[in-house]
């Protein structure tokens, strides 16, 4: 891979101190973004891909600690920063926040306050990140709504988001995220609140601004379509581990990790024939408390091998290497 | 699995909204210690009398102002509780009479000794007690936390208060709640323009300054009263004001469950009205209640207090925590016995010790939340 | 034989404004909508939020009341019209029309055993004790749950299991039509396949005539026998399932189409013609009121309602130029 590596992430773990005892919600997880393409983070609840982006940008809510690993803001380059290493609410960190890397929610309005105009809360996030004047700030503003795709922003500029449709306010969420001009963008869920002719259209724009600005998307979903149609490499993650690391062709053609291949099975699909069933993983995503000992997703496994599967877990995978921590991929 | 967790799960599935409330309330130490000394506060309330030592009604010129007194357990010859008898010296500068311990005359303390004549319970009359002592003169007695102007011991006095205080409390609380119930029920269920005007006579009730209603309504009091009848009117009046907060936490309860799935199942069901509130809404919500109410329990006593110490409550011969207090309103008074201060401590632990419960009660109340 | 004809049905809101309280305006939620459900078969409703998908649905279990046409339901002895019957009336039919709910969190009582849930419908309605436990059993076996959940409260069940729990309350009184709000849609990928794999299963044993709401195509595709698409209140093309997905009638069909991202990286790619976004039911354009999305917008588009009218034998369209546009499908 030729493009430059934008963020390492390397054994992260995570703990919650919970009154039923720790919750291991992260257990070394490791992955690479790069300039100017896509990771997919795909899972079920639990699985741990929102704890991953929130450990990433350090703004983890308490009982969650991160216990171990390392995140490295320009791996391999002269000034590379592990974002662990930093408090999270220094004067520097904040910078990376937001200048470095951008957060789009799920749901718009967590990120925006409903007692300001939009322009307000983009002008205020341009100025965080720069030294521009309050009127070039709010010219940014501007632009940056265009850049979205919202119709007229001079007058939208105005708006209080409350009065901005769903898709508007996703628009809107996006070019927050956009102000300090990050080169790392972390969208979480970006379209699971949208219908679905508003989710093509915020996924093409995210597609648009990614090659426009060369930024390192890394898509957090659950969706397999989404995924299908967005990203490059996808990583598939299984109560806090990344089970299977792919390029998203192989990842679809063919999966290596019986998670992978279970839950591309189990996806209803757009191009199904009538009353047509699906094939089922039994039983359900256990509880991160409760997590099963060896590998915790044996319970559930059509491939379970005793005496292997339950006793220890399989070996993590190396980043940036196709594969699936499984022992069907480790000679007994 | 192993087979003692696979019982505890068993356990858990099969648990109760009330055990796992009980479960999870288990876990806030400091609400479970409040249980307890809220469930002591009530005992000493209940056997009030039994507890008493001297009457606390009994004056007497000769006891007034006896410092705080120490039971001792030992003395030469072993185990032998005893309490010292009292001295009166005039001090010659100031012409005041004060009370020194003399070691020569040692009162033994007695368990279950015979005191004043008391109802227990209403139901039948005794003059049995904790604790009391054997023989000694009239001014001698046990005076623990010391006397007060009048010579009356204020230990038992306190005893007593606590009783008619954590009563009133009760009582207003009883009758605020049937308001609440019965007011934010039918403000929630029904809605529409009972709901709105039921709304804003709350909200005019609260926009009432609480003293100079207080006030008000106190003075219109006849001045002929009997002290039950006072008694009685000061708990009307505190549930009056009291109710409100209830209310208004059983209308957005209903409110809220109103739209719950399982409400609008239950009546796809063609479940009556009647089945939809006493099996689906009431059960999911009497929890809150029990939180509310045990953090509306602390106010009811403080208003009482604060009423009686203003002079605008009970009324002595009654004793309460705030008359009590009011006893220790004169700083000169207070200068001279600083003990009638004491009174305030059992209003402050038991303040707290509501307030701690009520915050577990409401965490622990709602499992699924 | 049909069990709901719908016809003509509105439910609108009036805006109120001003100092008197005037009605000002009013929110078209559902703005005649008209379709039929025969028995045993599966109707899905799809569209985007706000189409006034959940207010037919809402209707339909008299949860709403219309503002005017009939919902005709035969009731097994004879033919009633929902849409007029007074509350109080419509407690004995209630047993017939059940519904399916979105979450299966907030739709079980926490503070009721699991058999006291399903053995509820039972008991309203006069089913003796040794008779619903019987029932009880039966249902549970029948969504694939274990005996022994009777006994256990909702909190320790998973989403889906819980899922399992509100489909077999549905089925209790064995009703002869099923509402489904959204049923798999809060459920994790690898549950909604178990769930979406279950009411395939009921359709099959139990014959059930079923409204599906929803709004995931991919979902509909598998579960049911027509589908019924709405737009701002008002329904814009009927068809059997598999028609309606391989050729469309609707420009606005054609665009939810491609605008489902398929599970397929190959696929890729492909190019939604529309753009914009859904209209207000509170003012809805003049005339087709997709006409400002529309790429094969026309004159009489911007000035003429189009009624839903037969194109072919089964398939109903509300478009002025659904004979003459070629629309593309998912194969």
């Amino acid at each position: 891979m030729a493009e430059r590596t934008s963020l390492a992430v390397r054994d992260l773990a995570v703990h919650f101190e919970m009154e039923q005892g720790t919750v291991r919600a992260l257990e070394g997880v490791s992955f690479d973004l790069h300039a100017g393409r896509t990771l997919g983070i795909v899972g079920e609840s639990g699985c741990g891909k929102s704890v991953t982006a929130r450990s990433i940008l350090r703004i983890l809510d308490r009982p969650g600690r991160i216990v171990g690993g390392r995140i490295l803001l320009d791996p391999g380059a002269p000034g590379e920063t592990d974002l662990i290493a930093m408090n999270a609410e220094s004067e520097r960190m904040r910078g990376i926040r937001g200048g470095r890397i951008g957060l789009i929610f799920q749901e718009p309005m967590t990120a925006l306050s409903v007692h300001y105009t939009v322009g307000n809360q983009i002008i205020e996030a341009v100025r965080q990140h720069s030294d521009l004047s309050k009127a070039a700030a709010r010219d940014r503003a501007i632009e940056l709504l265009r850049e979205v795709g919202i119709p007229r922003p001079e007058l939208r500029v105005e708006a209080y988001p409350f009065q901005l449709s769903g898709g508007l306010r996703q628009r809107v969420g996006i070019a927050m995220a956009l102000a300090g001009d990050p080169d790392i963008l972390i969208a979480d869920e970006p379209t699971t609140a949208l219908d679905v002719t508003t989710q093509a259209q915020v996924l093409d724009l995210l597609r648009r601004l990614q090659q426009e600005k060369g930024i390192a998307l890394m898509l957090i979903t659950h969706d397999m379509g989404v995924i299908a149609e967005m990203c490059d490499e996808v990583a598939v993650m299984y109560l806090g581990r990344v089970v299977e690391y792919a390029p998203v062709l192989e990842l679809f053609t063919t999966p290596r990790h019986p998670y992978t291949r279970a839950l591309l099975r189990a996806v209803p699909s757009i191009l199904a024939t009538p009353r047509q069933r699906l094939a089922t993983i039994g039983g359900a995503v256990p509880h991160p408390g409760a997590r099963p000992a060896g590998c915790a997703f044996h319970p559930r496994c059509a491939d379970f091998m005793p005496g292997r599967c339950d006793v220890g877990a399989p070996p993590p995978l190396a980043p940036g290497h196709a594969g699936a921590s499984c022992f069907l991929e480790v000679p007994a | 699995m192993s087979a003692t967790t696979a019982a505890a799960q068993d356990r858990w599935a099969e648990a109760t909204q009330l055990q796992l409330t009980w479960w999870r309330f288990r876990k806030h130490r400091l609400a479970v210690i409040s249980l307890v000394i809220v469930f002591l506060f009530y005992m000493v309330a209940a056997f009030a009398d039994f507890l008493a030592i001297n009457d606390p009604h009994a004056t007497d010129a000769r006891r007034s102002f006896i410092p705080p007194q120490a039971i001792h357990l030992f003395d030469e010859d072993g185990f032998n509780p005893h309490v010292y008898g009292l001295r009166g010296v005039r001090n010659m500068q100031t012409f005041q009479l004060t009370y020194t311990p003399d070691p020569n005359r040692k009162l033994p303390v007695r368990l279950f000794a015979r005191g004043y004549t008391y109802n227990l319970f209403g139901l039948f009359e005794t003059d049995i007690h904790l604790l009391g002592v054997e023989g000694g003169q009239r001014t001698d007695g046990i005076f623990l936390l010391g006397t007060d102007q009048l010579g009356r011991d204020l230990f038992s006095r306190m005893i007593v208060a606590t009783r008619v205080s954590l009563l009133i409390g009760l009582a207003g609380v009883t009758l605020s709640l049937l308001l609440g119930i019965i007011l934010g029920g039918i403000s929630g269920l029904y809605g529409g323009w009972v709901d709105t005007f039921i709304q804003r006579v709350i909200e005019v009730l609260r926009s009432i300054p609480t003293i100079p209603l207080w006030m008000g309504l106190a003075a219109a009091l006849p001045n002929t009263w009997s002290t039950t009848q006072v008694y009685f009117a000061i708990t009307v009046i505190i549930s009056l004001i009291g109710w409100t907060d209830l209310a208004r936490v059983v209308r957005g309860r209903f409110l809220s469950l109103r739209e719950e799935d399982f409400v609008v199942a239950a009546e796809l069901a063609g479940a009556s009205q009647g089945r939809i509130i006493f099996r689906h809404m009431l059960p999911s919500f009497a929890s809150h209640i029990i939180a509310a109410v045990s953090l509306a329990l602390p106010a009811m006593i403080v208003s009482e207090t604060a009423l009686s110490f203003l002079g605008l409550g009970l009324r002595p011969p009654a004793i309460s925590w705030g008359i009590l207090l009011q006893d220790a309103q004169n700083i000169q008074v207070l200068a001279n016995a600083p003990w009638l201060l004491s009174a305030a401590v059992p209003v402050i632990v038991v303040i707290l010790a509501f307030n701690f419960l009520g915050d577990g009660l409401r965490d622990a109340a709602d499992p699924y939340g | 034989m049909n069990v709901l004809e719908v016809d003509d049905l509105k439910k609108h809101y009036p805006i109120h404004g001003g100092m008197l309280r005037r009605e000002v305006g009013r929110v078209r939620a559902v703005d005649g909508v008209s379709f039929s459900i025969a028995a045993g078969e599966t109707l899905a409703l799809v569209g985007e939020s706000g189409c006034g998908k959940t207010t037919v649905s809402r209707c339909i279990l008299r949860a709403l009341t219309p503002t005017s046409g009939a919902i005709r339901f035969d009731a097994g002895d004879g033919t009633v019209d929902l849409a007029t019957m007074p509350k109080r009336a419509m407690r004995p039919l209630r047993r017939h029309i059940q519904m399916i709910f979105q979450d299966p969190y907030s739709s079980l009582n926490p503070r009721m055993m699991v058999g006291d849930i399903i053995a509820e419908p039972l008991k309203v309605n006069g089913v003796p004790a040794a008779e619903r436990n019987a029932r009880v059993l039966e249902l549970l076996d029948l969504v694939q749950m274990p005996a022994v959940a009777r006994t256990r409260f909702p909190h320790a069940f998973s989403g889906g299991q819980r899922q399992r729990i509100g489909i077999a309350r549905a089925l209790a009184l064995n009703p002869r039509l099923v509402v489904a709000d959204e049923p798999v849609s809060a459920l994790d990928v690898s549950v909604q396949a178990q769930i979406i794999n279950l009411l395939l299963d009921l359709q099959d044993r139990l014959k059930l005539s079923m409204l599906f709401v929803a709004h995931d195509l991919s979902v509909v595709r598998h579960v049911s026998d027509r589908v019924a698409v709405m737009y701002v209140g008002r329904i814009v093309e009927i068809a059997p399932t598999d028609e309606l997905y391989r050729s469309p009638r609707h420009p606005y069909t054609e665009t939810l189409l491609a605008a489902v991202p398929a599970p397929d990286p190959l696929r890729r790619g492909r190019q939604m013609k529309a753009s914009g976004e859904v209209a207000d039911p509170a003012k809805p354009p003049p005339g087709c009121a997709f006409h400002p999305r529309c790429p094969y917008v026309q004159d009489r588009c911007r000035t003429d309602r189009p009624e839903l009218a037969e194109v072919a034998p089964g398939r109903w369209t509300s478009c002025h130029r659904a004979r003459e546009i070629e629309l593309a499908g998912v194969a």
